[in-house]
This record gives structure tokens, sequence and C-alpha cells, in this order.
């Protein structure tokens, strides 16, 4: 079967390619444009270490395949601060321990990111109901609200001193 | 879990959907959020030889309540439930069991098309279209028909939708019912043990009118009619709630999963369907 | 001296040594998504590798037809047993003494077991020419009870061993029978028992689960024809061991080969064994000369790579009338599935199961363990757990509860009274264990009066009372648990994999300009030792811990060591690193007394430094030392500043915790939710206090998913059912309850710093803790034991059995 035309805008940069439709969008991120930061853990959608934003949703890219993903824009952890460098969220993992493998980190992150944009204020519950569909094996996910918690603060004081 | 090959399409109108529909027959199925549908083809337990991508198809995104009536397109995605102002004011049963559906991820692409479309009875929205008694409008070669959410369930991923038909949209009327949708499952992202929609309108003390449909609980989304029947009436006092879970109870046929036997379920469904009408009544 | 001299707090606190909470070093990488996991290495013209699976669980292969397959373009071989047998490869060596088909030789003996391994260009036509081989199955009667397993008439699973009566740990005494390993005095427990006042009797399982760290097991194997060099890429717990593994198993001389270990998204036990997709992996490579990677789904993963636990636990425990332990009994079936794989040390075939007596003083015990073969995955790994901790903690944890139920007596009032006293380290325990150390009441005495223990009970008589009115259909549950762990295997005089003794090393550099690198045996899978090692060897060499590099997993520069798991990279990693950096401590003291023109012992260290004794204004800084050893000739002394040390620990380590669950549980759903849970862990001297309590945070959360729903299930003809993330519990954010945590520190008294390990203590004490809140919610309703793991519906049915409903 045919392979088809798709272009997509990642991270800033338009991207072209031929795909098999078939193909899923997190391998045509890791194996065609060597993006690894999205990783593979289950396949099924339930784990959430694929996760990027795809035109503004959270969006579990194991379970999108490549031909609906044609004309998107997406961002993946590597397009969330200049390179090399880390923004408050990525800052306020480390400062708080919300890691330890690093596996679902990207994933966790990501989702983090889209979060705090829909609701920048959460309470601690609209944290971890927020961050659900995302799976840690390593944190216990404690940690994990502290940094949310922690950068949603940090954001909204550096907001409020901007006004 | 890589899925087999199939040719893709992007069709822009209904249309053109359908003919393609038409075209390929058993050969093609519909994609929407796609995330039923794409686990499946991945474990290569669904064979597609041609996907039907929707998304492109505008007028499948609308959603308005005008007057009575709540219209929703069959793309419109939870997360839009969720979000949806004026929904949440004419049906907040939508949102209160929208938020309990998947997780956050899977809201965002999961559409309430799909979710009744696809025929599968865990789904949480056939159940709650079914206490709401909507009406899908269904678009095939001949043209536009509808079916009650309460006629279109035939047996699990069996529904009157045809091979050559896209469910296009739902409409239901607007409701200030009381309403409840209780949901019990192991984690977020599963699947219901049980789950219950309730609507209730009381007339001052007396119950004048009463939906109570189930999730997950036989192969199809059950609507109990009887149940229902049995709080009308009534000032839903205990007996008449606990006749009311009895005639709900009866119209279930739970199967064994690895959520538990069929005895956990059918008594743990009786539990979620009282919660659910006492929840909704106390905001009737 | 002047105002500007740092004092030594700011000395001291600049090097982020012991006890500081220093951020992780290994974050900036993952945070950016730049971490470096197996899936990530792209080699070029690298092929992928994945198998052909059996759908059954216990069949006769009778043909495989490959021809459709190496048909479809893109596909470049596919591997039978029969293509690996002339390289003797079809079968490989188990750490546990046993062997285990590598692809399936004529038979299949558990579903997902691995039947053909098919090399394609990319993961695509890979999975298309899977579905190409035609595999004829003739099914045979499946096993998946261990008892059923050893009735006579059963099926015999294992053909191939077929007359052999003896395996590797001793005696088999039937066709599926494995080993019998004996512990403990048998006739004296008996006696003690058969003439107790009281003994409590119980069978206490302890569910089959798995470690399913979010990565998946994979490698990338490249033979290299021109050198003649083999280097592999995989998540390896152990990469030396690997190493040494792959030379033994090729032929290829171990200086040819190269195991890397690159980031490792979590392990939990799950990559410490050696799996047939490694091997294939190789074999490819070396047979078509490309790279060739390999990494399993999650499916893969559940169904075939690795379990943990599957242990039927009966047990007898006798008392005085007034609750003084004097005898433990306990006999184990354990279900090995179908190849013994276990990752235990070589003399222990049910690992440390022998520390059953836990934290109490147990006069004598016995311990009799069958291993069993069933039509189930091989593995029996220690998931997040040294080596049947876990185990041997819930066992006497649950065996403590059935006791205090038969005494009429409190729980934690019946732990206190048989703990080991603090005055009795080091402890000898009945089963041939020496403790190191520990002051368990003190730990038991601050746990219990931080959650309030007896306004608890009160609450708890009080709903009783009020369920019992009618009010209310929630019950209150107090999940008690004092657990010891046994942790750094360990002394090689016990302890080995493979023949390998259980030592680990370090060997470190010092930079001229007092920067360093060290490397070692061990392997981080996201305990932070890149962070944590290197405070170890900055409160020894006085650099700061952000000047001292650490490396490890690649074989080709790091010293043997024998890898991370069972808890013991602090315990003997860390301390060959604390030794290492003494004997640059040492070398160092020459340096400066040289430079300082005093003789060696008129120096001394202090916190950076070597100074002048009674003149601490002289000194020459570590940072200056380095420099010297490069540029000045000390007499008598070589010139640079290196070090290596290969640590045998004179003994295990045995932290210990003190945790309390209070759980709420709904009697008609069998729903619960988690109130309250206090965890005190002493695992000696805390090296980053951040980062245990993370990993207390952690281990808890997977005690929480094992304990109350996450299970490998099999349906009566072996199908795994519980195989994708939707049936295999773990818990997200939104279930996993707040924890809170605290410590004591009892150093060990062996270890070169005083520190235990603490990885896998809130696994090990946490099941039990969970699942004693569930058991203590129904004691006062008639409930003694209840099988776990804990879902809705087992909870449920422990309410529906006392007849809670109506």
């Amino acid at each position: 079967m045919s392979k088809m035309h798709l272009k997509l805008k990642v991270n800033g940069e338009e991207k072209e390619l031929l795909a098999e439709p078939r193909e899923l969008l997190i391998h045509v991120l890791r194996e065609r444009l060597d993006i690894t930061g999205p990783h593979i853990g289950c396949e099924t959608s339930h784990c959430g270490a694929c996760t990027l934003e795809m035109n503004g949703k959270s969006v579990k890219s194991c379970t999108v395949f490549a031909a609906q993903a044609n004309g998107a824009e997406i961002t993946t952890i590597e397009g969330l601060a200049e390179p090399g460098t880390m923004n408050v969220l990525q800052n306020a993992f480390r400062e708080h321990h919300g890691l330890q493998c690093g596996f679902c980190t990207p994933g966790m992150i990501t989702r983090a990111h889209r979060l705090l944009q829909e609701i920048p204020n959460p309470t601690e519950e609209e944290v971890r109901h927020g961050m659900a569909g995302n799976l840690c094996r390593c944190t216990g996910y404690q940690n994990i609200v502290k940094s949310i918690l922690a950068a949603a603060s940090e954001m909204n004081a550096a907001k409020e001193a901007a006004e | 879990m890589i899925p087999a090959m199939f040719e893709y399409h992007r069709p822009a109108d209904v249309k053109s959907a359908v003919s393609l529909l038409q075209e390929h027959g058993d050969e093609a199925r519909v994609l929407a959020g796609g995330h039923s549908l794409i686990p499946m083809m991945k474990l290569r337990m669904a064979a597609v030889e041609h996907l039907v991508d929707i998304q492109d198809i505008e007028e499948l995104r609308e959603s308005k309540v005008s007057g009575d009536t709540v219209h929703i397109g069959a793309m419109v995605t939870q997360h839009e439930l969720i979000n949806n102002a004026s929904l949440a004011k004419a049906a907040p049963l939508i949102r209160e069991a929208s938020l309990q559906i998947a997780d956050p991820q899977v809201r965002y692409v999961g559409t309430i098309g799909g979710n009744v479309a696809n025929g599968d009875p865990a789904n949480d929205m056939p159940g709650l279209m079914q206490c709401l008694d909507a009406t899908y409008a269904l678009s095939g070669p001949s043209g536009e028909r509808t079916v009650k959410a309460r006629e279109f369930y035939e047996s699990a991923f069996m529904t009157a939708c045809e091979d050559d038909e896209i469910l296009t949209s739902i409409a239901f009327p607007a409701t200030t019912a009381g309403f409840a949708y209780e949901k019990q499952k192991r984690k977020i992202g599963d699947y219901a043990t049980a789950a219950a929609a309730v609507l209730i309108t009381m007339g001052g003390k007396t119950c004048t009118a009463a939906s109570i449909a189930m999730t997950n609980l036989s192969d199809t989304p059950v609507w109990s009619e009887a149940a229902g029947a049995a709080l009308v009436g009534t000032n839903c006092g205990d007996a008449d709630i606990a006749a009311a879970v009895a005639a709900a109870l009866n119209d279930t046929d739970p199967t064994e999963d690895s959520r538990g036997p069929v005895e956990f379920k059918r008594h743990v469904a009786g539990v979620i369907v009282r919660r659910a009408i006492e929840r909704a009544l106390s905001r009737a | 001296m002047n105002d500007l001299t740092p004092t030594s707090e700011e000395r001291s606190a600049k090097l982020k040594g012991l006890g500081h909470s220093r951020k992780r070093v290994e974050d900036a990488r993952f945070t950016q998504g730049k971490g470096n996991y197996v899936d990530d290495i792209k080699l070029p013209g690298m092929l992928f590798g994945d198998f052909v699976r059996s759908p059954y669980a216990h069949a006769r292969v009778k043909s495989i037809n490959v021809e459709a397959a190496l048909a479809l373009p893109g596909v470049i071989a596919v591997l039978t047993a029969k293509d690996l047998e002339p390289l003797n490869l079809h079968w490989m060596p188990t750490l546990a003494g046993d062997k285990q088909m590598v692809l399936a030789d004529g038979k299949v003996l558990f579903q997902g077991q691995e039947v053909a391994f098919v090399i394609a260009e990319d993961r695509y036509i890979n999975a298309d020419a899977i579905d190409l081989v035609e595999v004829e199955y003739e099914e045979l009667p499946v096993i998946t009870d261990p008892f059923k397993a050893m009735e006579p008439d059963a099926v015999v699973l294992r053909e191939d061993l077929a007359g052999q009566t003896t395996g590797a740990h001793g005696e088999r005494r039937h066709h599926n029978h494995i080993f019998l390993w004996e512990s403990g005095d048998k006739e004296a427990t008996e006696d003690v028992i058969n003439s107790a006042d009281v003994v409590a009797e119980e069978m206490v399982y302890y569910h089959r689960t798995h470690p399913c760290p979010l990565e998946t097991c994979g490698s990338v194997a490249s033979m290299d024809k021109v050198n003649g060099k083999l280097t592999v890429w995989g998540t390896f717990q152990a990469p030396h061991v690997v190493r040494t593994v792959a030379s033994l198993l090729s032929g290829i001389e171990e200086h040819n080969i190269r195991i890397v270990s690159p980031d490792i998204g979590g392990g939990f036990g799950n990559k410490v064994g050696v799996y047939p997709g490694y091997v294939c992996s190789i074999v490819a490579s070396i047979v078509t000369g490309k790279p060739v990677k390999w990494v399993e789904d999650r499916m893969d993963n559940l169904m075939a790579t690795a379990f943990a636990r599957d242990y039927w636990m009966k047990g007898k425990i006798s008392a005085t009338k007034d609750g003084k332990i004097t005898g433990l009994q306990c006999h184990v079936t354990a279900d090995h599935g179908a190849f013994d794989a276990c990752a235990d040390p070589t003399k222990f075939p049910a690992g440390f199961m022998n520390i059953c007596t836990g934290s109490y003083d147990i006069p004598v015990a016995y311990l009799g363990v069958d291993g069993v073969y069933t039509n189930k995955a091989p593995g029996g790994v220690a998931y997040r757990c040294s080596f049947r901790v876990t185990e041997a903690a819930y066992f006497i944890e649950r065996m403590i509860e059935v006791l205090a139920i038969e005494l009429g007596m409190d729980a934690a009032e019946l732990r206190a009274k048989n703990f080991i006293r603090k005055d009795q380290f080091p402890y000898q325990s009945a089963l041939g264990w020496e403790y190191d150390s520990g002051d368990y009441h003190t730990a038991w005495t601050k746990a219990l009066n931080a959650v309030g223990y007896k306004d608890l009970r009160k609450e708890q008589s009080e709903r009783v009372a009020a369920f019992n009115r009618g009010e209310t259909r929630s019950l209150l549950g107090i999940g008690l648990c004092h657990f010891t762990e046994i942790v750094g295997a360990g002394p090689v005089k016990n302890c080995d994999i493979l023949g390998m003794g259980m030592f680990d090393s370090c060997e470190i550099r010092i930079h001229p300009t007092g920067s360093a690198i060290a490397r070692l045996g061990t392997i981080s899978q996201g305990q932070g030792h890149a962070t944590t090692f290197a405070q170890i060897l900055a409160s020894e060499i006085g650099l700061p811990a952000d000047s001292i590099t650490i490396e490890e997993g690649d074989t080709d520069t790091a010293p043997y060591g024998l890898g991370t798991y069972g808890s013991r990279s602090t315990p003997v990693a860390g301390a060959a690193a604390a030794m290492a950096g003494r004997k640059i401590r040492a070398k160092a003291q020459m340096i400066a007394a040289y430079l300082l023109e005093v003789h060696d012992n008129d120096v001394e260290w202090d916190i950076d430094r070597f100074a002048v004794k009674g003149a601490p204004e002289k000194f020459k800084t570590m940072a200056e030392i380095a420099y010297a050893s490069y540029n000045q000739a000390v007499p008598g002394v070589e010139p640079g500043l290196e070090a290596v040390s290969y640590y045998d620990p004179p003994n295990m380590t045995y932290p210990f915790g003190a945790y309390v669950c209070v759980m709420e549980i709904d009697v008609d759903t069998g729903v619960h939710e988690i109130r309250q849970f206090y965890a005190l862990d002493d695992c000696g001297t805390r090296i980053n206090p951040m980062i245990i309590e993370g990993q207390v945070h952690g281990g808890l959360t997977e005690a929480l998913a094992i304990a109350m729903g996450q299970e490998i299930a099999y349906d009566e003809i072996g199908n795994v059912k519980t195989g994708t993330l939707m049936d295999f519990f773990i818990p997200t954010a939104w279930e996993t309850p707040h924890y809170t945590t605290d410590f004591t520190e009892t150093p060990s008294p062996h270890h070169p710093i005083g520190a235990k390990g603490v990885g896998e203590s809130p696994n090990v004490g946490g099941v039990p803790a969970f699942s004693n809140a569930v058991h203590d919610a129904f004691r006062a309703f008639g409930l003694r034991h209840a099988h776990m793991p804990h879902d809705q519906w087992r909870i449920w049915k422990i309410a529906n059995d006392l007849g809670m409903h109506g």
C-alpha cells in the first residue's frame, strides 16, 4: 500500500515526510524525526509516556495514526523550552524530586504544561485528576503533584509581578 | 503492537464519507477519536481495510442548545462536553458523566459519536443517552434517518447503524430534572464495574418522571423502563427506591470479567443504582 | 586566618556530602527529554527482531512454516530452535541452575513463550511477518495450580528433565518438582509447636504479580565483524554478569564483548534476568552482521518476561498464653512456572525467605520451600525486594495478626512484646542470620504515637458499634507492620550469581584541577546513583559532589560489579565507594605531609583538606593535593591520584521500619479509601534525605498496587487475563494517597558509612500494612485471613462471606 505525504509542524519546525498511514505518531516522531523525548510505555493509551501536545490538546501519540496527524501542530517535551534550558515546570520537577527513572517524565511534564494552561491555579485534587492519564512507577506521584503545584504558584507570581 | 495496513481516507463532508463506506462495505470503518478502534487494530483484533477519518467534517463538531432541544455533533469530544457552559446548564448530567470517562488525554480526543456508535456496552455514553432519551441521526446512501438511543443497541458491538451509515449527531431534550451519574471502577481509565444514570423530576413531593439507565451490566446498555416506572407517582420513599432498584437489577445481565463475578456485579449494581437515585433526588 | 576564611560548616555544606538533600544531577537531561534509553538507540542499518509467541500454555509444536514470512519484502530471516541448535543456543542456563528454552524446542510451556524470532528491516514489516509464520500446535493438558502439578498423575511438564531425580538444589521427588530447600530445626520446631499454649495456623498466599517498569525490556546487539567485537546495549540491571554469560554462551572472548546499560526506565527486578530476546538479538546480529534491536511490547512484558512472588505459605506460630512467641514453622509451595529462572544467589533457591522470623525474637523456627513447575511464565524476580524478603515479611506480619486474633490481643502490643531488643544486636536468628543493628521498640513507639494509635482504636470500636446499629456501612481498618529487611547481598562466601561473588566495586580518578570521575559496578534505574554516590565520595575525599562525575553501566570502562537489585547498591557499591575514597585519602595524606614538610602522621583530615596537627592554618586542600599529585615528584609516591576498591561486605544490612495504614472500607461495594499512611524507615546513615523520601513514596505506591489489585492472573487453560494496563493494576495519581514519612537512624556497625539501603523497604513493609488494614477492618466481624490482592470484588467477598450483606 502506498505511502502518504505528511506535513507536520513539530516544535515550531515544518516537517515533511513519506509514511504509511498506519504508522503511529509516536513512531514517526521517534524513528523518523529523532524526537525521542516521548516514550512508549504501554501501547494501549493507558500510561501516558507518549503524551505530547497536538493542536493544543494533550494526546497519547501511541494511539494516533500518522495520517490523522497530517497537518497538525505538535509540541513535545523538546519544544517546551529552548534547547539546553529548563522552563518553570522542568525546574520544579528537579527542585521537588518529581522524577526518578525519567521515563514517564517527558509525558508527565508535557501534560502538566497543558493542565496549567487550562487551570492556572489548581488545587491538589485538580492536579491529581488532571494528571491521571499519566502513570509513574517510581515516585508515587506525591512529588510530581508537589512540583506542579509549585510551578503553578511560581508562574502565577511571575504573572502578577508582570501585571 | 503494530496495526496491519489499511487505506486511509479523510473525506471533507458527510456525503463523501458515506460514499466511501458504501464503496468498501464491511471492509471500511469510521474513525473518530480512535481510542477504542486503534488499540483493537494494534492488537490486530479488528481488521480494517479502509479507514474513514471524519475529523475534517466540520458540521460534525457543532453543538447547540435550541429551545428545549440539545444537539451535539458526533465529533464533539468529551473534553468539550465538560467545558461547554450552555450544555452544562441544559444537561448537567453529561458533564458529570464525562468527567468520569477515561482520562484527560483520552477525553481530548474521545468523541460522543464514537462512544455511542461503537456499541461497546462498557462505554458510558450509550446508557447516558438512553437515560436522556436521545435520538441519533444517521446518514446513509439514502439520506438521513433517526433512531432512538433506546432502540439503537442490539448486542455487544452490534447496533442499528448499517455498515454504510455514519452517526452524525445526537439530540435530546434539555432537562432540569435531578440528575446523577454514579460509576464504580477500579481506577481512572477503567470501564465501569457498574454505572447508573438517573434523572428524576419531582412535582411537589411526588415523582412525575424518572429515567434510569445502566452501563456495563449487560451486552447492551440497559434502560430500565420498569425502574423508572417504580418511582413515578411515588414520593420516592425507601420502599419505592428499593422497588426501583429491584426492577433495574431485573433488567441487567452482567457477565464475569476481571472486575469480578456476576454475583458481585449484581450487588454493586444495586448499590450504585440506589446511590444514583438518592443523589438525583437530592438535586430534584 | 581572616574573616573571609570559610567556616567548617560552610566548607562542609559546599561539599553536598552525606545527609544533604542534593538535587539530582540526572534531572536536567530527563526533564528535557534527553534521556538515552535502549529504544532511543539508533544505529546505521539497524534491523528489528521480534517474536512469534505461543497462544497456548502447553502444546507440542508440530511444525513451523516460515516460507510466507520470508517471502515478505523486508524480512531478513526467521530463526527457530532448529537454527539455534547448532550453536547450542536453543536453550540457555537460568540464574537458578535450571535451563530455559530460548526458542520453543518441540513444545511450549507457557502462553507467550518465544517460538520463532523474526528479523526484518522495520517494526512494521516485522509485525506483518509474525502474522505470516504458520505454527502447528497440538494442545496438551495445562497446569496452572502448583498443588495440582504435584499430584502423582499430573502431566509431565519438563520432558527434558525426564529421569533426573536430582536438580541444581538437590532431590526432585516428582516430575514437576524442582527442589526442597530447608532452613532451621524442623523437629525442635514441631516439638515446641505441639506443646505450645496457643498455636495459630494459616495459609498465606502472596499472589503472582509483575514488576512492570514503565520501560519494557529490550536490547540492541551490534556485532562488528571487522574488529570481532560485540556490543550490546540493553535493559540490564547487572551488565557485567550479562557480559560473562554472553561470553560463556557465545564463545566470544569476554574482552571482545562490551555490554552497556544506558538509561533504564525503571527496573524493580524485571531487568535482572537474561531473556530470550537478548540472546536472539545477539544471535541475529552475529548472523546478519548488522545491529539488531529487540524491544518487547507491554503484553510481551507482562506475559513472558519475569514475574514475582506466587508463594503459597502455610504457617504455624506458637506462643505462651500471655503472648510470647515460642516457635514458627513455614512451608512454602513456590510456583516457579515453566522454567526455574528465579534471580536469587546460587545457594538460595528461595532467596532470603528465611528472614521470615521478621522483627521478632523467635527461639526456634523451620522453613521448607518446595519449588514446583507449572504452565506459567518463568521468572521469580525480586520485585522491588531483596530476594523473597517481601514474601517473608508478608508471611510473618500476617501470622502475627492471626496470632493476635488467636490470643485476643492487640496486634501492636503483641509485636512490642516480641521484638528483638536493642541490646540483643547483633542478633542471631533461628534461621541463621545475624541481624546487624536495630532499635525496633523506639521506632514502634514513635510510629504509634505519631498516628495516635489509641485514639484510632477508640474510633474503630465506635465505628464497629455504629455499624452494628445500622448507622454506617463504612469500616475502619488500622494496618500495622513492623518489618525487617535483609539487603546488600552479599558476602562472597554466601552469595554468588552464576559463580560470580556478590561483591561490588568503585574506581576513582581525581583530575589535576580537583574534580573527579568515579565508576561503579552498579547501574541506576532511577535511584539517582549519579547524585548519591558522589555525595558519599564528597564526604570521603573532600571534593564537592558537584565536581564528581559518576559513571556506571559500561563494562568496557566500569570495574566489575554485580549490579543493582536487592537494595545492594548502597550497602555494597556505596561501601566500595567509601573504601576507594579512603585509599585516595591515604595517598593524599602522604602528598600533603610532603608538601607541608611534616611527617605523614603529623597531618590530620579536616573536611576537605589535610592540616598540620595543632596548626590548622597550615593545610593543603584536596584540590591542591590533586594538582600536586600530577605535577610534583613526591619521593616514594607514584604520580597521579586514583584508587579502586572491590568491596566484599562482611554481612548483609538489616534496614527496618514501622508502618501504619488507616483505611476506610465500603462494605457494600468493596471500595477502599486510604485516609492516612505513616511510614517510618530506618535505613541507617541517611545519604540524601530527599531521595530516601522519594524512594519511600514510590515503593509504597507499588505496595499499594500489589496489595489492592495488581496481579498476573491465569484462567484454567493458562491464558493470561491481565496482559494490558487496563487489567494489570497500576494506580494513577488519583488512586494514590498522600504519605507521611519519618525516620529513626540506627547505623549499620559494619558498613563503612553505616548506610543500609532503603529502596525496597517500602514495598516490603507496605504490602503487609495495606493488607493488614483490610483484615483489621473486618477483625471485629470474624475475619482471620483473606488472600490478596484486595481488589473491590475480593473485599466485597470478605463482607459477603461474613454475612454483612444482609
